[in-house]
C-alpha cells in the first residue's frame, strides 16, 4: 500500500480505469499536457497518449456535448470541468441532457459520463470557484452526486462513478486535495455509489455530514468526547441518491441529529436529509433535526471566507443545544 | 451599420448555391449530381409524401389527435435533400422540427407520431437507426452532434454524424461551440442551419449582422456553404459533398439553407401574420421546391400527375394506417417512466415505484 494524497488517489483512479478500459476517455482543460491546474491527470496524457487523455477548447458546454457524443458511440467519458462555479456554463448538457437520455429514449439510450470536478471553500480562491452547488446537482433526476472526503474513498468511488452507466457528477473538495495522506491499496477497489461511511461510531446524537465537513465534524466529535457526549459521525459519501438504511439506522440508535453541509443553508441536501428523517424516523427522536450550513449569501469573498464557513465550533454547540434539548 | 470593403469582400464570397432555378431550369450543370431517374423519381416522391403528411398532421393536430407538431410545408427540399446524401451508418441529430430525415432514415410513421404524443415508445429508437431523439433545447444538439462524430471518428466508422438547426439556433452559443470544437478536432461532422426567416417570430435580420450564416464557418475554420434550400439537388449536391469531406478527414461542414417554413412555428398557437407579410410568404411560395422539380422531372418525361396521385393516396393511407397502429400503443403508466430513471434504481424511486404500482393496480 501507499500513502496517498486525495489527488493522488485520484489519479490513480482514473490510471486504473484508463488501463482497464480502452472507451475510458479523458478530457477537458488542461488536462492534457499540463496535467490539470490540480494535477489531478498529471502523468495520464503521457502515459496513454493524445487520443485517450486530451485538451478541449475553452468550453464547457461544449465539453459537455462532446461527453454525451462519445457516450452514444460507445465511449465512457470523463470529463473535467476545471472549476464547480463553471457548471452554469454546461447546466444544459448534464441536466437537459445526460440526465434524461435514458428516460427520453425509453431505455434505448444512456449517457455513462462522469463528470469530476473541483469545488469547496476555505482555499482563498477568485469568486465562483469555490461555490457549493451539489443541491442544484441532488435536485435533477438522472445523475448522481458523489462528494468524498478521504484519498482511500476518492479512489473507490471514482472508479465505481467511471463504471456506472448513468451520469455520475464527482465532486472533489479542494480543501481536502493535500490536506493529508492516508493509506490507498495500489490494486483497484470500488465503494459503491449511494452508500455512506460511518466515519465514527457513538451512542448520544449522530453527525450527518459530507465533503471537508466530515473532518470538520470528526474534530467536534472529538471535542465533544472530552465533555462525555459521544457522536456518530456519518459520511454521505455520495449526497445523490442518499444512503437512506445508515442514516436512520444511526438516528434511531442516537436519537438525536444534525445535518452539517458547507453549502448555504436553504433547500440542498442537508434540507432533504433533515426532511427524510422527520418523514422516516421522527418517532426515534428526543429533539428537532438542525442543520450547520452556511449562510444563505453569496459565497464571500476570499477574505471573509474563514467567518462564512461552518466551522467545528458550529458544530459543537449545536450538537450541545440538541444533547440539552 | 457601414460596412468596410474588406467586410464585404468576406461576406461575398457566400454566393448561393444552386443547381435548378424557380422554372426547374438546369442553371449549373457541372454541379448536376449523379442521380438515377430512379433517384430523381425518389427525392420527387419523398417531397410529395411529405407535404401531405404535413397536411395530415396539421388537421390530425387540430381534432386533438396529435400532440406537438412543428409544420414543415417548404422545407421539404432543406429537409430531404439533405437526408437522401446520407448513408444508413450515419447518424441524425434533429431538432423537433426534423422529423422527415428520421423518418426517412428509418423511423416509422407510427412512432414519429408517438414522439409527437410525448410516448415514451416514440424515443424508443430502433437498433441499427442512428437517430436522437428530436431536440427541443435549441442548439444542444449541435455540441453533441461534434461529439458523435468523434466517437464515429475514434471507433473508425465509415460514417458522419448531421444535425440541424434554424437561423435561430445559429445565435445561441452552442452553436458556435459546436462547430468550433468540430473543427479543432477535425471530425466528419456536418452542421446544417435551416435558414427559414424566422425564429418563430424574430427575423433572421435581427440575428445577426451577418450577411449570410454560412460565413459563420469562416471564423471557426471550417467550410461553409450557403445552399437554395428551396432547391432539392443543390442540397442533395452540398450534403454529399460535405460527407465526402468529413469522410476523407478533411473537417466539418457547415451548411445553410435557404428555405421557408409555410406554416406556423407549432402548431400550439403560433400566428405567422403577427410577424410576416402575405407578400412575403407569396414570395416565398413562387419559389416552391415541389413545384420546381415537378417542373423538371415533367421536362425529362418522368413524372405525370398519375404517379403523384399515387403518392398523394399512398401518403395518406399510410398515415391512417399509422395513427391507427399508435393509437393501439399501451397506455404510459408512471410506473413505466419510473423505470427509464436509471440503470439500477435508487431508493427513493423504487419506493415510489411501489407506491405507483399499488396505485395503478387499483
Amino acid at each position: 500500500m501507499a500513502q496517498m494524497t486525495m489527488i493522488q488517489a485520484i489519479t490513480d483512479a482514473m490510471r486504473n480505469e484508463l488501463k482497464n478500459n480502452e472507451d475510458v476517455l479523458v478530457f477537458g482543460e488542461d488536462v492534457g499536457q499540463n496535467g490539470g491546474v490540480f494535477r489531478a491527470t498529471e502523468g495520464l496524457q503521457k502515459e496513454f497518449g493524445e487520443d485517450r487523455v486530451f485538451d478541449t477548447p475553452l468550453a464547457e458546454s461544449g465539453i459537455g456535448g462532446l461527453a454525451i457524443g462519445l457516450g452514444l458511440t460507445g465511449f465512457r467519458p470523463v470529463m473535467e470541468i476545471q472549476f464547480f462555479g463553471f457548471v452554469f456554463e454546461v447546466f444544459d448538457s448534464i441536466a437537459a441532457q445526460m440526465a434524461r437520455m435514458r428516460y427520453r429514449s425509453g431505455g434505448v439510450y444512456h449517457s455513462p459520463v462522469t463528470i469530476r470536478s473541483p469545488f469547496g471553500g476555505g482555499v482563498k480562491t477568485p469568486e465562483l470557484h469555490a461555490d457549493s452547488l451539489e443541491g442544484l446537482m441532488a435536485q435533477t433526476p438522472g445523475v448522481k452526486v458523489v462528494i468524498p472526503s478521504t484519498p482511500y474513498d476518492a479512489k473507490g468511488l471514482l472508479i465505481s462513478a467511471i463504471r456506472d452507466n448513468d451520469p455520475v457528477v464527482f465532486l472533489e473538495h479542494m480543501k481536502l486535495y493535500r490536506s493529508f495522506r492516508e493509506e490507498v491499496p495500489e490494486e483497484e477497489y470500488t465503494i459503491p455509489l449511494g452508500k455512506a461511511d460511518v466515519k465514527r461510531e457513538g451512542k448520544d446524537i449522530s453527525i450527518i455530514t459530507y465533503g471537508a465537513m466530515v473532518h470538520s465534524s470528526l474534530k467536534a466529535a472529538e471535542g465533544l468526547a472530552k465533555e462525555g457526549i459521544e457522536a456518530e459521525v456519518i459520511d454521505l459519501r455520495t449526497v445523490s441518491p442518499l444512503d437512506i438504511d445508515t442514516i436512520i439506522a444511526s438516528v434511531e440508535k442516537t436519537n438525536r441529529a444534525i445535518v452539517v453541509q458547507e453549502a448555504q443553508k436553504q433547500a440542498g441536501v442537508s434540507a432533504h436529509v433533515v426532511a427524510e428523517i422527520n418523514e422516516r424516523a421522527i418517532l426515534s427522536l428526543e429533539a428537532p433535526v438542525l442543520r450547520v450550513t452556511a449562510p444563505d449569501t453569496i459565497f464571500p469573498f476570499a477574505s471573509a471566507e474563514d467567518a462564512w464557513l461552518p466551522s467545528y465550533k458550529d458544530i459543537v454547540e449545536k450538537a450541545k443545544y440538541i444533547i440539552n434539548f | 451599420m457601414e460596412k468596410t470593403k474588406e467586410l464585404k469582400n468576406i461576406e461575398s464570397q457566400f454566393k448561393t448555391f444552386q443547381i435548378l432555378n424557380e422554372e426547374g431550369e438546369v442553371v449549373n450543370k457541372k454541379a448536376m449530381p449523379k442521380l438515377s431517374d430512379e433517384e430523381l423519381k425518389e427525392l420527387m416522391t419523398r417531397m410529395v409524401y411529405t407535404r401531405i403528411w404535413d397536411q395530415r398532421a396539421i388537421s390530425l393536430n387540430r381534432q386533438g389527435r396529435l400532440g406537438f407538431y412543428a409544420p414543415v410545408a417548404g422545407q421539404e427540399a432543406s429537409m430531404l435533400g439533405s437526408q437522401f446524401a446520407l448513408e444508413k451508418q450515419d447518424w441524425i441529430l434533429p431538432g423537433y422540427r426534423d422529423i422527415p430525415q428520421i423518418v426517412y432514415h428509418g423511423v416509422s410513421l407510427e412512432q414519429a407520431f408517438l414522439w409527437s404524443r410525448g410516448h415514451y415508445q416514440g424515443g424508443q429508437m430502433p437498433e441499427g437507426v442512428n437517430v436522437l431523439m428530436p431536440q427541443i433545447i435549441i442548439g444542444a444538439q449541435i455540441i453533441q452532434n461534434a461529439g458523435v462524430a468523434m466517437g464515429l471518428k475514434r471507433k473508425n466508422k465509415d460514417a458522419v454524424a448531421i444535425t440541424y438547426t434554424g437561423d435561430g439556433g445559429a445565435s445561441q452559443g452552442d452553436f458556435y461551440e459546436g462547430i468550433n470544437f468540430a473543427g479543432a478536432f477535425n471530425v466528419p461532422a456536418i452542421f446544417v442551419v435551416q435558414n427559414n426567416r424566422f425564429a418563430i417570430s424574430v427575423p433572421v435580420e435581427k440575428q445577426s449582422a451577418a450577411e449570410t450564416i454560412a460565413q459563420k464557418a469562416v471564423a471557426a475554420g471550417i467550410h461553409g456553404v450557403q445552399v437554395d434550400g428551396m432547391d432539392i439537388l443543390a442540397v442533395y449536391a452540398a450534403t454529399k459533398e460535405a460527407r465526402e469531406r468529413g469522410l476523407a478527414g478533411n473537417g466539418p461542414t457547415l451548411i445553410e439553407t435557404l428555405t421557408y417554413r409555410y406554416g406556423p412555428h407549432t402548431m400550439a398557437g403560433d400566428d405567422p401574420t403577427r410577424y410576416r407579410t402575405s407578400d412575403l410568404d407569396d414570395e416565398w411560395e413562387k419559389k416552391d421546391p415541389i413545384v420546381r422539380f415537378r417542373k423538371f422531372l415533367e421536362g425529362k418525361n418522368l413524372w405525370s400527375e398519375e404517379e403523384e396521385n399515387k403518392v398523394v393516396e399512398q401518403a395518406k393511407e399510410d398515415i391512417k394506417a399509422a395513427i391507427k397502429k399508435a393509437d393501439s400503443a399501451p397506455k404510459q403508466k408512471v410506473t413505466d417512466l419510473i423505470g427509464f430513471m436509471g440503470e439500477e434504481l435508487p431508493y427513493n424511486l423504487k419506493e415510489q415505484m411501489e407506491e405507483y404500482k399499488e396505485k395503478e393496480s387499483k
